[in-house]
């Protein structure tokens, strides 16, 4: 782990984790959970199945409110309820199990939707303000410069579009562009969703283990574009139960185990070492 | 009297014009109530059904919780016989307006009415939508109301069509009782036919009201389901046939 450690110690943090726990009523699903993310990290997250792993992946962007700890991102503790949770999660991005992707919206129309809606929201409200400005103006003597509007509400369009397109070119989908997602295979939609989040430029990517509902023959498409998107030094947290793929694409593996990590380390110290024994009964367990 | 003699009864009355006029005057009004009635029951239903399955944190949803509750309640737990006469005779004269037409009296204890219910049936609705299609918006950094607007209702109302259709239908058929308010409806319109001249022949013309409100029915049984075809036929495929067809000419 020291080794690996040194190299990424060098790199910002990007997400802090401070003492995370959980509880549903008296079930206590997580018991303290501290972890810190490196930008260019790829965490995996393993565990046998109830330990917490999905809900901690939750906790990170707050679909699951933590019943204490604190989430530090960008300065701020999201698990604080004060803060703008909708602004950060626009630079968290996520990828479901079941994919989500929105069934009454095309898959352009998915892609596009939440970065068209918040560039337009924002022009929006800067419009609002010059307006104001400009009322203000008329009784001023030192003129208030207006805000500057970069682009207008076409070139918004018509970049986040653009970029959609891209986006589909990279996965080879450009031709579904304009079909609904329910003529998309499971893996294509997978796709199409791992590019979704993509198209926010998040800071960090969580994956809920994203090929657990797939077919075993789509499997590996999805998988090959998630390992592509870390090749381009993606931060990413993926709760996975493929340890090909885990040991193949992770910087640190961590083993959860009843709401607390069990073990943690590099992919080879995990897998071909452990040294707590329920993590040595896991592994038995699956390999 | 045997059926025929009432049949000329009744086609001596219809003779006269004004009848003729007044059958198109009630049938207008009674789609118009119910159509409008309808809308802005859709609209509030929606709002209400919203607060209903909002999260409960924060102080003012609860209190806008509470205050849905009690709307649903009043408005379900009483017959729009009783909402109408109380609309039109107690709280109208109560803040002292006058001149107020008594179909727009009617269409908004309509819209109130069917708010009540309809908010039940988008809260149904809103359940029925995949809890995912809510988080992967919420995930995306989309606020509570676009996740809702953008995705989860549009999903809502194409599950809660066919019951929606019904909510009208019930509608369409309680106009009837508008003729407590003074409101010519289609009852009343036909009422008025049959106590004509002071010959008090109700068959015939009750039982072509009943007609009619049948071939209503069916004719909004029938536009449902052509909504819900479109609806279908979106969730299939995107491309119209006309762009294919045009696709394929290129080609």
């Amino acid at each position: 782990m020291n080794e690996q450690a040194i190299i990424q110690d060098e790199n910002e943090i990007v997400l802090d984790v401070y003492g995370i726990t959980k509880s549903f009523s008296d079930n206590h699903v997580l018991n303290g959970i501290d972890l810190t993310v490196r930008k260019g990290e790829v965490i995996v997250i393993l565990g046998p199945s109830g330990c917490g792993k999905s809900t901690f992946l939750r906790c990170l962007n707050c679909l699951e409110d933590p019943t204490s700890g604190e989430i530090i991102f960008d300065g701020e503790n999201l698990a604080d309820m004060k803060v703008d949770i909708n602004k950060h999660r626009r630079k968290i991005g996520m990828v479901f199990q079941n994919f989500n992707l929105f069934n009454n919206k095309t898959v352009l129309k998915n892609i596009t939707l939440a970065p068209t809606h918040i560039a337009l929201k924002e022009l929006r409200a800067k419009k609002i303000k010059n307006f104001f400005i400009k009322i203000g103006n008329f009784f001023r003597k030192n003129k208030k410069e207006l805000l500057i509007i970069e682009k207008t509400k076409k070139e918004i369009i018509k970049e986040s579009n653009d970029n959609a397109y891209a986006l589909l070119r990279r996965i080879g989908l450009e031709d579904k562009a304009n079909e609904y997602p329910s003529t998309l295979s499971g893996g294509q939609k997978q796709r199409v969703a791992i590019i979704r989040a993509l198209a926010m430029n998040p800071k960090v990517m969580l994956f809920d283990e994203p090929t657990s509902a797939l077919d075993p023959e789509m499997v590996g498409e999805v998988l090959n574009l998630i390992k592509e998107v870390a090749d381009d030094g993606m931060t990413m947290v993926i709760v996975t139960h493929e340890m090909g793929f885990a040991r193949e694409v992770a910087t640190r593996v961590i083993f959860m185990d009843e709401g607390v990590i069990g073990e943690q380390g590099t992919p080879s110290e995990v897998f071909d070492n452990p040294q707590n024994p329920r993590t040595k009964q896991f592994f038995n367990a699956i390999l | 009297m045997n059926l025929a003699v009432k049949w000329q009864i009744f086609v001596s009355k219809m003779a006269s014009e004004e009848y003729i006029i007044l059958i198109f005057k009630g049938l207008k009004t009674t789609v118009k109530i119910a159509v409008f009635g309808l809308i802005i029951g859709i609209i509030i239903g929606t709002l209400v059904a919203t607060v209903k399955v909002a999260p409960k944190y924060k102080l003012i949803v609860r209190i806008l919780d509470k205050i849905c509750a009690a709307y649903t309640a009043f408005f379900r737990g009483t017959p729009m016989v009783v909402q109408l006469l109380f609309a039109y005779y107690v709280i109208l004269p109560l803040l002292g307006i006058k001149g107020v037409d008594a179909e727009i009296v009617g269409i908004i204890t309509f819209g109130l009415n069917s708010g009540a219910y309809v908010s039940e049936i988008m809260r149904g609705g809103i359940t029925s939508v995949d809890k995912g299609q809510f988080e992967a918006a919420r995930a995306l950094g989309l606020g509570y109301g676009t996740a809702m607007i953008k995705i989860v209702i549009p999903q809502a109302i194409k599950n809660i069509m066919p019951t929606l259709g019904n909510e009208f239908i019930t509608l369409i058929k309680e106009t009837s009782v508008l003729s407590f308010i003074t409101v010519t409806d289609l009852f009343k319109a036909f009422k008025t036919i049959a106590e004509a001249n002071r010959n008090y022949e109700y068959l015939i013309p009750y039982t072509i009201l009943g007609l009619i409100y049948i071939v209503l029915v069916l004719i909004i049984t029938l536009l449902v389901r052509i909504i819900e075809k479109i609806f279908a036929k979106s969730d299939r495929k995107a491309e119209s046939p006309k762009k294919k067809a045009k696709e394929k000419v290129n080609s």
